[in-house]
């Protein structure tokens, strides 16, 4: 297994550890490029039945009556369940994610296309799907709320009346930063700037759908949940909350998942079906959702509607950042998000620079539109906060007639402020802005690029140049101030080294591709000098692992990378005490080079670590007071975030015929802090670059005026191909985390945060000499030629 | 997985086995060839037919792309794929060529077919504003022989042509004239979506002069629509930048865009006057490039 030794000057070398970070080939990807990946639609067992479930074909209705019999009557049919069954067994609602309930099956009304109303438990897929159509419901149709903006008028119909007392669509007011503060600010600022943005309603589509098998075992009453979780420890805990079934009687497993970006956090209600479909028919049941039903029933992502503002010095240094925002949280709300922050991290809007004053106010509704608010690799809502503020900062240069390059430098916090408090109180760990940023114009060629524009403008073609300057806040969290449903966001990790020297490390995080099985064989072999090829990596298994939140948020190397390092620094320790015996000297003169402990001073007088794991297990006497076996297991609480950052420099053509957009190249200078295996952040940084030029220019969930949504299939929610990417220019820079044992950072999402902002502001660059400061996503080529004629219109 | 509702299938080994078919089964049975449009119509269950007759064992009958002088016939089971490497056919209609390079992807054009895409008649359907603007014919064929209709006549309506319950498309013929080529023109969202809308043109020139020219539209009306009053505006004119420009906006006049996903009415009248232009131009350059 090579590494290499791509490590930035500036941090430790690893010359006295064998093997560890750097570029690796990732172990995963044998099976899954020979098509032997093991997915939850690959799970068969014996008997098995499949469920598919009857969704509502209108926005909001009440529910006259339910006439199941003649599916009953099929003859490849085993269950018919309603809401009405469920109610009866306790089921029909489920606690969401923040505090809300969500109709596991409809028992009154319908209150999104798409929501489910009953299910069916057949021999086969096709059966379950036939008795759908046998399924007799007659709705009473009502007026749905649609328009968010109307979604709080009085006349507007109450979408949750199921809830005690409830007589409007509000969910909740939440504010930060200091209201006074900032008005001061802005009363006596030279310029202010506002805008009205919005960032639509997206979905993370991932290539899996979501998906079950259920088998629940009668006699020992035990439930065995193959699932597409990105947090198996976290739904096995909710399992046993909601069903009312005894935890250590549930086992969930996540096999190999085919992406979830943030949708396969909740627990949908199609879950919760199999399972019941399972306890009622006493067999194992499958459901996998299809294609329309994932892009219209599970968890969307953004639905903002912001407006921005901004105040300055006529001279460019900004001095606040002040927005109020409308969010559509759907029919409940089932946003993922720490308990605390109902927002999300929005509330790192202030962005990457140093401010005199913030405030934020968000007003949080009903609409009858399907629940969510989770995801696409939003960093908790981090996407809309850094779109919001670099959008805004870019509308402040076109009023100032600065460079956006210029304006950003003039504005970023230094170096030598960090650890730096923001205005909405969150704690920057690291950080040195400037080298980042100046990385990418001299990737780009910044200003040459922009001579090539003055040219082109010249000749009445329409280039853009976008820049967009990002910190994210991931790795949530500490438990002190985050839990998702009274669960703590710490992270387990196991680590045992077997006699012959090999190791498996255990974690409660779960992959849904992003490498864990080589990023985390890479981290353990780094502290203890076993090669990654030599340490598997278990994971995705409620039984087999410990206990922890699970892989989304970018959380997986800023938690339980951190528990990784410290279980094996744990388990390197007592090797320490163990070489001490077998080598007859103290601990203190013992030096930990290559993988291996030898008397300082006398480099042949040495143990391997191989060798101390045989002793550990063997026949011989160990130091005083020491156990046989080397082993260990931790849980690591984070002190804080991890707060990486980077630099985009989009460059896009515009025709200015057709007004398609081009994206003609991408800068993406990312700083992640430590870099475990480059080549897998450059991959993350791929998909998250490709995600944001289809949020940027074509992604959308939209819905018409009666509540249809118009996006339930990839024929009409589009992602972004090969042919409309550019070929991705990135690079780095290394500021390490203080805190986190190796200095790294999340970068997940980085990429999906950073690239629509530049993208937009590229677009919107293009533009100008049609005299427009902002325009909407998702920018599709209609939507261009309205910005061009003057008349941008807003998405929603 | 999104699946169809229980349906009979059966393989055609000749154009009469399948004709024979049709005949017994009527209105509850349909052919399948490539399938992109009809299968995911019946996973969605928008299409449920009680009986499927594969065709795709007539590719041998059916897959050709005959040049000659005065006509080019191209069999109706000739796959997208066909069509786009078929140099002979580029040579003289170089439009098909730059209209496949924008239909789908590889997987859809190695399976798709010249007949079920017209016969589709989606009002979006690229090969259909090609067959449009080239003035092609097509050979239906039933239990008492063929008939040859316009691709006028063909189209009825979005989603409804000439070709009867027991009838099938066999054939597509485009005439071959002298001193013209073709160009394609396409804006879409995304690689692969349909079009926003797509204009294809095709010119004849004689002495310098238009002899005669075409243009097709797609997505901005109920089928693809051929525009006579173009054809009439551009006959006996000497090609010329404010002439491509007048033919644009007749064009635009003349198709009946709505409001969707795709685009605003307005942009995609916007695009039929901007890609008539171009289709023009890039035609006559064509021929000019020739000598």
């Amino acid at each position: 297994m090579t590494t290499t030794d791509e490590r930035p000057a500036g941090f430790e070398k690893n010359d006295h550890k064998p093997v560890g970070h750097g570029r690796m080939l990732r172990k995963e990807d044998p099976r899954f490029i020979r098509g032997k990946g093991r997915y939850v639609d690959d799970v068969q067992l014996p008997g098995m039945l499949h469920c598919a479930i009857l969704r509502a074909p209108v926005a909001h209705a009440r529910i006259v009556s339910i006439d199941t019999s003649a599916a009953e009557a099929h003859p490849k049919v085993k269950a018919v369940v309603t809401g009405a069954t469920l109610t009866g067994l306790g089921l029909a609602w489920m606690p969401t994610l923040s505090g809300d309930v969500q109709a596991v099956l409809a028992t009154d009304k319908v209150r999104f296309q798409g929501q489910e109303v009953a299910f069916v438990v057949a021999e086969d897929r096709y059966a379950a799907r036939d008795a759908l159509e046998l399924i007799d419901v007659e709705y009473d149709v009502l007026d749905p709320v649609i328009d968010v903006r109307k979604a709080l008028d009085p006349s507007a119909p109450v979408i949750r009346d199921d809830l005690d007392g409830k007589r409007n669509n509000h969910i909740f007011d939440w504010e930060t930063g200091d209201e006074a503060a900032t008005e001061a600010v802005f009363a006596s600022a030279d310029v202010v700037v506002s805008e009205d943005i919005v960032y639509p309603r997206v979905h993370p589509a991932p290539m899996e759908t979501c998906g079950c098998v259920a088998d629940y075992d009668r006699i020992d009453s035990r439930l065995t949940l193959w699932s597409t979780s990105q947090a198996p420890h976290a739904h096995r805990t909710l399992y046993a909350i909601v069903a009312g079934l005894p935890e250590h009687k549930i086992r969930v497993i996540s096999p190999d998942i085919g992406g979830g970006f943030g949708g396969k956090v909740p627990i949908y209600p199609g879950y919760v079906c199999a399972i019941v479909g399972s306890i009622v028919t006493g067999k194992p049941v499958k459901w996998m959702e299809d294609r329309s039903e994932n892009l219209t029933s599970t968890g969307f992502a953004r639905d903002y509607i912001m407006r921005g503002e901004i105040a300055a010095t006529r001279d460019g240094r900004i001095l606040a950042v002040r927005t109020n925002v409308l969010a559509d949280h759907g029919a409940f709300n089932g946003v993922a998000a720490p308990v605390k922050y109902p927002a999300g991290f929005f509330g790192v809007f202030t962005g990457s620079y140093d401010l005199q004053a913030a405030y934020c106010k968000m007003t949080a509704v009903y609409t009858n539109k399907a629940p969510g608010g989770v995801a696409y690799a939003c960093s908790f809502r981090i996407t809309e906060a850094v779109y919001l503020v670099e959008r805004i900062v870019d509308c402040l240069a076109y009023e100032l007639k600065m460079d956006p390059v210029e304006l950003r430098i003039k504005n970023f916090i230094q170096p030598e402020q960090f650890p730096y408090r923001t205005k909405t109180g969150w704690l920057y760990d690291s950080g040195d802005y400037e080298p980042t940023m100046r990385k990418a114009l001299e990737i780009a060629g910044y200003d040459d690029l922009r001579k090539e524009q003055a040219e082109r403008r010249a000749r009445g073609e329409l280039m853009g140049i976008g820049v967009a300057f990002f910190t994210e806040a991931v790795g949530a969290g500490p438990r002190k101030d985050m839990d998702i449903l009274g669960l703590g966001m710490a992270d387990g990790c196991e680590l045992r080294v077997h006699p012959t020297g090999k190791a498996v490390v255990r974690l409660s995080v779960q992959s849904q591709g992003q490498g864990h099985e080589t990023t985390f064989a890479q981290i353990v072999a780094e502290e203890i000098g076993i090669p990654p090829a030599d340490i598997d990596v278990v994971h995705g298994d409620t039984d087999q692992t410990p206990f922890g939140l699970g892989t989304y948020g970018s959380r997986s190397t800023p938690v339980s990378g951190a528990a990784a390092a410290l279980v094996a620094r744990k388990v390197r320790d007592k090797a320490r005490i163990i070489a001490s015996g077998m080598l007859e000297v103290s601990v203190a003169d013992l030096e930990w080079v290559k993988g291996a402990f030898h008397v300082k001073g006398d480099p042949e007088k040495s143990v391997t670590i191989q060798d101390i794991a045989m002793r550990a297990h063997g026949a011989g006497d160990l130091p005083e007071g020491i156990e046989g076996g080397l082993e260990a297991q931790i849980c690591y609480n984070p002190e804080n975030l991890t707060y990486p950052h980077g630099a985009y420099i989009c460059v896009v053509d515009i025709d200015p015929g057709t007004a398609q957009v081009k994206v003609r190249r991408f800068v993406a200078v990312d700083d992640c802090g430590t870099r475990i295996n480059p080549m897998i952040i450059e991959g993350q940084v791929h998909r998250g670059l490709t995600d944001g030029v289809g949020m940027a220019l074509m992604e959308m969930i939209a819905f018409d005026e009666d509540g249809n949504c118009l996006g339930g299939s990839l024929m009409d929610y589009l992602i972004p191909t090969a042919l409309e990417v550019p070929d991705w220019e990135t690079g780095f820079t290394v500021t390490p985390s203080p805190h986190h044992p190796i200095g790294a950072k999340g970068v997940g999402e980085s990429a999906t945060v950073g690239s629509p902002p530049a993208i937009v502001n590229a677009v919107v660059d293009a533009l100008r000499p049609f005299g427009i400061r902002h325009a909407d996503m998702p920018l599709t080529p209609s939507r261009v030629w309205d910005a061009m004629r003057g008349v941008p219109r807003p998405p929603v | 997985m999104q699946v169809p509702a229980p349906v009979e299938y059966e393989r055609a080994t000749s154009v009469d086995h399948a004709i024979g078919l049709l005949e017994r089964l009527g209105g509850s049975a349909r052919l399948v060839a490539g399938g992109h449009s009809l299968l995911p119509m019946m996973k969605l269950r928008l299409a449920s037919p009680e009986y499927l007759i594969d065709i795709n064992d007539l590719h041998g009958e059916l897959g050709y792309i005959r040049v000659e002088p005065a006509e080019v016939r191209i069999g109706a089971m000739t796959r997208h794929r066909e069509l786009l490497e078929s140099g002979e056919l580029a040579e003289v209609f170089p439009i098909f060529r730059d209209a496949e390079r924008v239909i789908a992807d590889p997987v859809v054009r190695n399976r798709g077919t010249l007949g079920g895409s017209l016969c589709q008649a989606d009002p979006s359907e690229d090969l259909s504003a090609v067959c449009t603007t080239l003035g092609a014919s097509c050979v239906i064929r039933g239990g008492s022989g063929e008939r040859v209709v316009t691709m006028e006549e063909f189209y009825r309506g979005p989603y409804e042509t000439a070709v009867e319950d027991a009838e099938m498309l066999v054939e597509i013929r485009v005439p071959v004239r002298p001193s013209g080529s073709s160009a394609y023109e396409k804006v879409e969202r995304r690689a692969g979506d349909w079009a926003i809308v797509s204009a294809g043109a095709a010119v004849w020139l004689d002495g310098g002069l238009i002899a005669d020219a075409r243009v097709g539209l797609a997505a901005v009306g109920p089928n693809t629509t051929g525009l006579t009053a173009v054809s009439d505006a551009l006959r006996g004119r000497e090609p010329s930048e404010e002439l491509y420009e007048q033919a644009g906006a007749l064009a635009a006049d003349s198709c009946s865009p709505v409001t969707d996903m795709r685009g605003s009415a307005e942009y995609k009248r916007h695009l039929a006057k901007e890609l008539t232009r171009r289709a023009l131009r890039r035609s006559v350059a064509r021929i000019n490039e020739r000598g």
